[in-house]
């Protein structure tokens, strides 16, 4: 293969004022970082909720989970965003389309987009992992919580959630990678996020080896340093006698 | 007085009967041990009695509240009545001081300092304030049910209710759990234990309570029970004959 590697681009001028391209690099890693966050907390709130539902005695409200799941996770991503962006603008209220189609800097409604598709898939996913660390547990754990006296919602915020989250800790990192991962699906409705960044250089400059070498580079040292983080937490929360905790 | 009145009670899994036309009475003060064959409903009755279990038919009347009436406040009415199982069920996340204090806080509204004094009150009386900074699975069985022995007296409950609290643990273990079990009855506490803990039915139980599918078969005199082994039924005679040999 016959190809000049030149790592000097990212220090190049983009033409642009003084901006070099390695600064469009980092304002789409911004982007990729406040879509994904937010849309993780998101999802980590109302997946939350949902898994609780899902191990109700409730069967109305079981269903309903259940239907939520089933619809988010089983159509693609990319379909669910095209949705979101494409077509329900089309019929939220008059005045809100105008809001959300004109007087919104595009950017911004592309961000509310995707942050919403991602967080709603995303539930999906983090209300099966809430439901399977609830049923994990013991049924004499809710037994127990039951017989000292507390009402249902006391025996989920004091016993079967704080033991349900520390168990599936692990594939919630997993789901917390996979929502930075999944971000890149924003630079197909044009917002500019590390992959749009990175496909915009490889264009403008012609050098795209470098250009998506550097994006791989950036995912991965993101998504490491996630995952150090998580491991931090899992530690940090570790209930001594249990589970390879500290004796 | 009668404490724990059950009256009638039938329960079914699906077309499966699990208790039959079940009456008995707890009266305050006494201790009742419930014995038969696994299968027979004996832990399905007991968790009736706090409606862990609901019924079909039937009622029972705790204290003067009845269990089955839908108007009843069940939070509070178990509050009011300790119960003790046969996985220990403590709080694996919470350290033993929490799990002694959690639910006095959180249920009974009791402050802070009061929840801690009446917990270590008790964990004493079981004799293991030196571990109230330990985490459940950091103690050995017979330890994580004498605190959740003291974690349901430190509700001050005016029944316990005893699922096998004894046939998790290794044999060494089952006499420190029952040395509390015994002290307590002697006290007074209204019990109804499920138990095959025939040395301790003997030493402190006033009547014996016998289950065989589903149904009470016998209900008598502690005296009567183990001293007229002649006139108990067919079934409980062939169920001692088992357990007593040894």
């Amino acid at each position: 293969m016959n190809y000049n590697w030149d790592w000097n681009v990212f220090f190049k001028s983009t033409g642009i004022g003084s901006e070099i391209y390695l600064d469009w690099f980092v304002s789409g890693l911004g982007w990729t970082i406040a879509v994904a966050l937010v849309a993780w907390i998101v999802a980590l709130i109302i997946g939350s909720v949902l898994g609780v539902m899902r191990t109700l005695p409730n069967k109305l409200l079981s269903g309903i989970a259940t239907a939520y799941v089933e619809l988010f996770r089983n159509v693609p991503l990319l379909v669910q965003l095209f949705i979101w962006y494409f077509m329900v603008p089309d019929y939220l209220p008059e005045s809100t389309q105008v809001w959300f189609k004109q007087e919104l800097n595009p950017a911004t409604s592309a961000y509310i987009s995707v942050v919403v598709c991602l967080a709603l898939f995303t539930a999906a996913r983090v209300c099966e992992q809430v439901r399977t660390g609830i049923q994990a547990l013991p049924k004499g754990q809710s037994a127990a919580a039951l017989a000292v006296g507390f009402t249902l919602p006391q025996m989920y915020r004091h016993v079967l959630l704080p033991q349900a989250f520390r168990i599936i800790i692990p594939p919630l990192t997993s789901e917390f990678l996979n929502i930075f991962k999944n971000s890149s699906v924003a630079s197909l409705i044009g917002l500019m996020e590390l992959l749009a960044q990175t496909k915009q250089t490889a264009e403008f400059t012609a050098n795209m080896f470098e250009a998506f070498t550097l994006a791989t580079l950036i995912y991965f040292v993101l998504n490491m340093s996630l995952m150090t983080f998580m491991s931090w937490v899992e530690k940090k929360v570790r209930i001594p006698g249990m589970m390879g905790g500290a004796k | 007085m009668s404490m724990i009145s059950i009256k009638n009670v039938s329960k079914w899994y699906g077309d499966f009967q699990v208790l039959t036309d079940c009456t008995t009475d707890v009266k305050k003060g006494e201790v009742v041990v419930v014995c038969g064959p696994s299968g027979s409903g004996k832990s399905t009755l007991i968790k009736t009695v706090n409606a862990l279990e609901p019924f079909q038919k039937g009622d029972i009347i705790v204290d003067g509240t009845s269990v089955g009436d839908a108007k009843t406040d069940l939070p509070k009415l178990r509050s009011r009545v300790g119960m003790v199982f046969q996985h220990f069920e403590l709080f694996p996340h919470l350290s033993i001081t929490e799990n002694l204090t959690i639910a006095q806080e959180r249920v009974l509204g009791r402050s802070k300092d009061e929840a801690m004094q009446k917990g270590l009150h008790y964990l004493d009386r079981v004799g293991l304030k030196a571990h109230a900074h330990k985490f459940p699975g950091q103690l050995s069985g017979g330890q994580q049910q004498r605190v959740a022995i003291a974690r349901a007296l430190a509700m001050d409950p005016i029944a316990m209710l005893f699922d096998e609290p004894t046939s998790a643990l290794d044999p060494e273990m089952v006499n420190e759990v029952l040395d509390v079990m015994v002290e307590l009855a002697q006290e007074g506490m209204t019990m109804m234990c499920v138990t095959h803990e025939m040395g301790f039915a003997r030493k402190v139980a006033h009547r014996v309570i016998f289950m065989d599918r589903g149904c009470i078969v016998e209900d008598c005199a502690k005296e009567e029970f183990f001293g007229n082994i002649d006139a108990r039924s067919e079934r409980a005679r062939q169920f001692l004959s088992k357990i007593l040999q040894h």
